[in-house]
């Protein structure tokens, strides 16, 4: 068990980081490459003024008719984002093991919240996996492959709290609770989680074309 | 095909009996031809970062006047027929192409509305435009369309005007407003002017008294315009809606060089929105003009100009309860609804705001287009869009202005279709009967 454990949460770790990482930054190079090839105009009418306030506006609850129009997923989308970051970065127990690893350390939160953070984050996932079943919209353009994504997401959190409560083996759970983080970290470049990268790329863009050249807003 | 794409099924031979000589291998090629070499990165990062959320839906008068019917939002559709394309490697039935045909020219407007709704921004509008482009390459185009197009390629202009009706009608017209305005002139050919007032098809066709309604108002702004005697007078680009892109650049290049020929500082444009996106986004892109190669201006700028310029003066104002049409290609397009704005409210007493209004306004869904793919697909685009219909209603206006071919033709279906008590007008329409004519007797 303990050999699993060291494997997991050592070599694998700088495996997924490298795949995530190189991924992105492998499809970054790949998109942008293929853009100069062949949309160059994309490059033409990039500015970042108009670039910058797109990628804001739409980082701001509220700030668009769209996120008016559908308060309740702005508030969960929000609410589930900001969780997802914030709290496997702040959470103590990782930031002991990167001080372990490298003996760099920074602000932690309290237990109690990042607590609160990760019921909010599965709770979000099942406010999606709900929505993606019952919004005709939704319904219509999803397929497994969507539930399975979310099933990659909420499963480091869920077995981070199983863990964390020593539901369960506690052991196995920590061992399963690292492979989940790492599977979804791998998982990020090649599916549509990769809008952690995209978002800013495609905003960028879009909102260069409606601010300089459309001379409109893009919400 | 499902129950419901068979309910949908329209007759157009343009698309069945073209779709029937499909090869798999020659749909397989196209496809791939357009996704892997004609189209790249921002396909990939549309397709590829959709999350499938629905939250464009909201955008779409599509979606909103089918009572929320999935199909019809921007991620449906392209599901039904990108998602569908990629997914197969372009192994798809001729009905697929058929279907993903009438979805792409008649179901989506290319408004670009939905790029507001995306959290991501994916343009939609830019996805079924490649579809079109498929379609195209296929051969499968609605059968109007596709005669609109070949006007464009064989005449310069969409509507088969032969050269000498063009300049008959500009004389006819020079003639018929003469009797009020005396010394009135559509100047032609004249080298070195201002600028060239270029027109649309329809103008010449059947709008005719827009044009004689222009030249008043050249004449009493003092302006020193001319008008083309030849091919290239046609500003509007029907082949940039049916995917034709080749052809599309011909006809944008046709009309810069007029205007190059005629050495004029600029081209100033009648009220039409499709035209104008394709003189300053699409076509100009192609020709590989980062702008337009000349300055075009669209009417609702020149009006503007005119009326801070102080030449253009208002004489009376309408007192009728009025309401503005935001057309998407020069609203969403261009940034032109201020503009717009300060025109109308100078002639009009009593001006009353859609909602939604501005960037944010639905389409009149026949543009992108859609109003060329003709009476087969009327009901398709009238029904599509009842939510117009609502938000018309709503304002209680007894006027509608649209500064907009286009918009025109489907607003005029709508107000008849659903039986609105409002009289459709062009904004030059209310500025010939409202303004000073100093030269009329
Ligand atoms: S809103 Fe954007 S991400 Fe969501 S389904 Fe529509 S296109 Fe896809
Ligand atoms: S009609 Fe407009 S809003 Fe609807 S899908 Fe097409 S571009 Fe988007």
């Amino acid at each position: 068990m303990h050999s699993i454990y060291t494997f997991v949460t050592g070599p694998l770790v700088w495996v997924a980081f490298l795949v995530f990482i190189g991924g992105l930054a492998g499809k970054f190079v790949y998109l942008t490459s293929l853009a100069k090839n062949k949309d160059p105009y994309v490059f033409s009418y990039l500015h970042l003024k108009y670039a910058l306030r797109s990628i804001i506006v739409w980082l701001i609850p509220f700030s668009t008719r769209n996120m008016r129009l559908n308060p309740v997923m702005t508030v969960v989308t929000f609410a589930f984002h900001i969780c997802l970051i914030i709290a496997p970065i702040f959470l103590l127990a990782h930031v002991i093991m990167f001080e372990e690893a490298w003996g760099v350390s920074w602000w932690t939160l309290p237990d109690a919240v990042a607590d609160v953070m990760t019921w909010v984050v599965l709770a979000s996932i099942v406010f999606f996996v709900v929505r993606r079943r019952v919004v005709p919209e939704a319904r219509y353009v999803t397929g497994p492959k969507e539930f399975v994504i979310l099933g990659l997401v909420a499963l480091p959190f869920l077995t981070g709290f199983l863990a964390y409560y020593q539901i369960f083996d506690y052991q196995t759970m920590i061992i399963l609770h690292v492979l989940a983080g790492e599977a979804m970290l791998v998982a990020i470049p090649f599916t549509w989680l990769s809008h952690v990268m995209l978002y800013p790329m495609i905003r960028g863009y879009m909102g260069s074309e409606f601010g300089a050249e459309r001379h409109v807003k893009d919400w | 095909m499902s129950e419901a794409a068979l309910a949908q099924k329209i007759d157009d031979p343009g698309l069945d009996e073209t779709a029937a000589k499909l090869t798999p291998e020659r749909i397989r090629t196209t496809i791939n031809r357009v996704l892997q070499q004609e189209n790249s990165a921002r396909l990939k990062a549309f397709v590829g970062t959709c999350v499938s959320c629905g939250l464009c839906s909201d955008a779409c008068h599509f979606f909103l006047s089918h009572d929320r019917d999935p199909k019809y939002s921007p991620a449906g559709k392209v599901k039904q027929t990108l998602w569908e394309m990629i997914r197969t490697k372009g192994n798809v039935s001729q009905e697929f192409i058929v279907r993903a045909a009438t979805i792409a020219y008649t179901e989506c407007n290319v408004c670009k509305r939905c790029v507001q709704y995306c959290p991501f921004g994916i343009d939609t509008a830019y996805l079924m435009t490649v579809v079109r482009r498929i379609c195209h390459l296929l051969g499968v185009t609605p059968l109007y369309l596709q005669d609109t197009s070949h006007s464009h390629a064989s005449t310069f202009n969409q509507m088969w005007v032969k050269d000498d009706e063009w300049i008959d009608t500009l004389q006819w017209q020079e003639d018929e407003y003469r009797d009020e305005i005396p010394n009135l002139r559509i100047p032609l050919e004249k080298e070195g002017a201002d600028f060239f007032y270029s027109v649309i098809g329809p103008e010449p066709k059947f709008r005719t008294q827009l044009i004689g309604q222009a030249a008043v108002l050249m004449n009493e702004c003092g302006v020193d315009w001319t008008m083309p005697a030849t091919p290239g007078w046609d500003n509007s680009d029907m082949s940039m809606y049916s995917g034709d892109l080749e052809i599309m650049g011909r006809i944008k290049r046709a009309h810069f060089e007029t205007a190059r020929r005629l050495r004029v500082k600029r081209v100033v444009m009648g009220e039409c929105g499709h035209a104008y996106r394709s003189v300053y986004d699409v076509g100009n892109r192609w020709l590989g003009w980062r702008e337009m190669p000349i300055p075009v201006i669209h009417a609702l700028q020149f009006y503007w100009e005119m009326l801070k310029e102080g030449r253009l003066k208002v004489a009376t104002q309408m007192e009728e309860p009025c309401t503005f049409h935001d057309p998407c290609n020069v609203v969403r397009g261009m940034g032109l609804h201020e503009m717009a704005r300060d025109v109308v409210r100078a002639f009009c007493s009593n001006f009353i705001e859609m909602e939604p209004n501005r960037e944010q306004n639905y389409c009149c869904s026949a543009g992108g287009g859609v109003i060329n793919c003709g009476p087969p697909h009327t009901k398709t685009r009238v029904l599509g869009n009842r939510v117009k219909a609502e938000q018309i209603t709503a304002t209680g206006a007894k006027v509608l202005i649209a500064p907009c071919h286009n918009c025109h033709g489907g607003l005029e279906d709508i107000i008849n279709h659903y039986k609105l008590d409002v009289k459709l007008v062009f904004l030059i329409d209310i500025i010939y009967a409202h303004m000073h004519k100093s030269n009329a007797i």
